[in-house]
């Protein structure tokens, strides 16, 4: 027997769990008081996010003009947040949806947590572009309804209408998924609780879910469809995102690698970020035989290969620009490497392209505190890559006579910070309430690796 | 109308889906099989019938698309149309993103929406379990007794042969 036990591949859940285990694993910190560590992570974040409010209610009584824009940089900060926070939430469709058809089983222990970061992210991002309206109360101007001024329609052929319409999309169908996704956890939750308030809520929200196999059987095909349908809808976001930039005719900004290069982006800091939030996650709330040193190695394995896509994309704008023959588009990648934004530039290409080759190393993936720090460099690389292609092509553009600098107010930076307020906020109260783990996921993957007799009476 | 069932309750997938087979073949008429998660094969030793929502998504998703489409033609090109950098009214190539979107959305709202219809689920709804733990740790197989040649006792006893941890006998007009 032992010949065939090695043939077999490891198990995706250790400690030898059984179903009822799982249930109480992740159930259990729920339902027990927050730890001491819960609070004050949440009081930190909800302290930035309270700073955020207040930087936002003050630019949108004072008007845009709080922010350190100008005729030549018609907008920088905003949408570098922006492009950083949907780029985020990529990664978690990545995990639930392109894993799941591509029959990654070890997806199972992530799944849940990933695709709550992509909603808080997206959350997140559209703060930017709204308050960029100037007026965001007419926010709802961007939606086509039959209106007294005409009605004069928005104009579809304009990315930023399609910006629109592609997030909005992206973030409904995320949230159906994450909640299909939740239904059985949601039942579970409700037969296991002692409480009456947690019975009625999750009683709400589990509208009635039995595992009755019938509804099982359609619940497999819609989760099958929503992948099938978050797959094309991912790629299709970024690529649209990257369409704000690649329709003008701005030298960096016109060209025809930015919707691939975007999206592999996406994925890569969207990655990290899941790193980041799991390797939290298993340490506060003991998930440690779920979310294995395996999982850590294989989204280890997903950070390199794009950061191996994102190092070639750079490289390839250099040669397009070079082959190119066209001055002004020579003057702004000379410009961005060597330019007054160096720092920001060479930041990037080391976070992004330099740093992550230390995967390679199987030693460095197994040691949590080294991926840890990697993936917050990547995350500040991807952010500095967003701000390099915006601020380098906005502020040195044909005409040196236009050449204005731009540099972020304190209102802009308080945003943004608010902005990371918002998402840990939210992430620390899902981690409370709903569960972390996709518990009737996990259950079906326990045998994974195990001989099959040893699970049998005999 | 008021049925009598049985209800045999397992600890494992394998037990359960021997439990199926099992009933199947002596001809027993399974009702449903209640399960903490998706297992693969049950569908196939229960015999249900594959589900249509595939059509219903496609269908959705094909309406979606179309009523875009003449939607961006119809605001563009004919209500009220705007020259925007000398491009033509009914520029159909820059309608693509849009169009997809709305198809992803049509198609992915009307496949949750028509989940949730079939299966007869609302929130607060009440959760009629066959027993307790089917959403923990149980696997419950429910047999309908169709007439006076089925023997409960007979058929608790195959049960129990499978690892059966209880077997209950339940009359109930809710259940299926």
């Amino acid at each position: 027997m032992a010949e065939a036990a090695i043939a077999l591949r490891p198990p995706l859940i250790e400690g030898d769990k059984s179903i009822a285990q799982v249930t109480h694993d992740v159930c259990a910190p729920m339902e027990a008081r927050p730890t001491a560590l819960w609070w004050v992570a949440l009081l930190i974040s909800f302290s930035f996010l309270l700073l955020g409010a207040a930087a936002i209610a003050y630019q949108i009584s004072v008007g845009v003009g709080t922010w350190g824009l100008n005729r030549t940089v018609g907008w920088a900060f905003d949408i570098t947040n922006f492009v950083f926070w949907i780029g985020i939430g990529h990664a978690g469709t990545l995990i639930s949806a392109i894993l799941f058809l591509f029959r990654q089983r070890w997806r199972t222990s992530v799944n849940r947590a990933a695709e709550a970061m992509t909603i808080f992210a997206v959350m997140c991002a559209g703060i930017f572009p709204v308050i960029h309206t100037g007026r965001p109360w007419f926010a709802y101007w961007m939606f086509p309804y039959p209106n007294t001024r005409g009605s004069l329609w928005v104009n579809f052929r304009s990315p930023l209408v399609w910006d629109f319409f592609a997030i909005s999309t992206y973030f409904t169908v995320s949230a159906m998924f994450w909640f299909i996704g939740m239904l059985p956890d949601l039942a579970t939750i409700r037969d296991r609780a002692t409480a009456k308030w947690r019975r009625r809520l999750a009683g709400l929200f589990s509208l009635g879910w039995n595992g009755s196999y019938r509804a099982w059987q359609r619940y497999e095909v819609v989760y099958l469809m929503l992948a099938g349908l978050g797959t094309p809808l991912v790629i299709s976001v970024h690529t649209i995102v990257s369409w704000d930039f690649a329709t003008a005719v701005l030298p960096g900004w016109h060209a025809t690698i930015f919707p691939p290069y975007f999206v592999a982006g996406a994925i890569f800091s969207g990655m990290a970020m899941v790193l980041t939030l799991m390797i939290i996650a298993r340490k506060l709330m003991r998930l440690e035989d779920y979310i294995t040193l395996r999982h850590i190695d294989r989204m280890c394995k997903l950070v390199i290969t794009t950061s191996g896509i994102v190092g070639l994309a750079y490289g390839t704008e250099f040669f397009t620009a070079l082959y190119s023959g066209s001055s002004y588009e020579q003057f702004v990648f000379l410009n961005r490497a060597l330019g007054p934004l160096f720092w920001g530039y060479w930041t990037m290409v080391g976070c992004n392209v330099f740093v992550p080759q230390l995967l390679w190393f199987r030693r460095v993936r197994a040691y949590v505190p080294a991926v840890f720090a990697i993936c917050i460099l990547v995350n500040v690389g991807m952010w500095f890559e967003r701000f390099i292609i915006i601020v380098t092509s906005l502020s040195r553009d044909f005409i040196p006579a236009n050449w204005f600098h731009y540099a972020p107010t304190r209102v802009e930076v308080a945003t943004l910070l608010g902005s990371f307020g918002l998402f840990f906020t939210l992430f620390l109260l899902f981690c409370r309430f709903i569960p972390v783990i996709a518990v009737a996921e996990v259950k079906g993957v326990l045998k994974y690796g195990k001989p099959r007799l040893e699970s049998a009476h005999e | 109308m008021s049925k009598r069932l049985l209800v045999g309750v397992f600890e494992s997938e394998d037990d359960t889906l021997a439990a199926i087979r099992a009933s199947r073949q002596r001809g027993f008429k399974v009702v449903d099989v209640y399960a903490p998660y998706a297992v693969h094969g049950v569908e196939e030793a229960m015999g249900l019938a594959p589900s249509r929502l595939p059509w219903v998504v496609f269908a959705l998703g094909v309406l979606g698309g179309g009523l875009k489409v003449w939607f961006e033609f119809w605001t563009t090109a004919v209500d009220w149309p705007v020259n925007v950098g000398g491009k033509p009214f009914n520029s159909l190539p820059a309608f693509v993103p849009v169009t997809f979107e709305v198809m992803v959305l049509f198609a992915a709202v009307g496949a949750v929406l028509s989940f949730f219809f079939v299966c007869r689920l609302y929130p607060a709804k009440r959760a009629v379990l066959p027993v307790a733990g089917v959403t923990d740790n149980r696997f419950a197989v429910v047999l309908e007794e169709t007439d006076s040649t089925f023997d409960p006792a007979e058929v608790g006893k195959m049960f129990e042969k499978l690892h059966a941890v209880q077997v209950d006998e339940q009359i109930t007009g809710e259940v299926a």
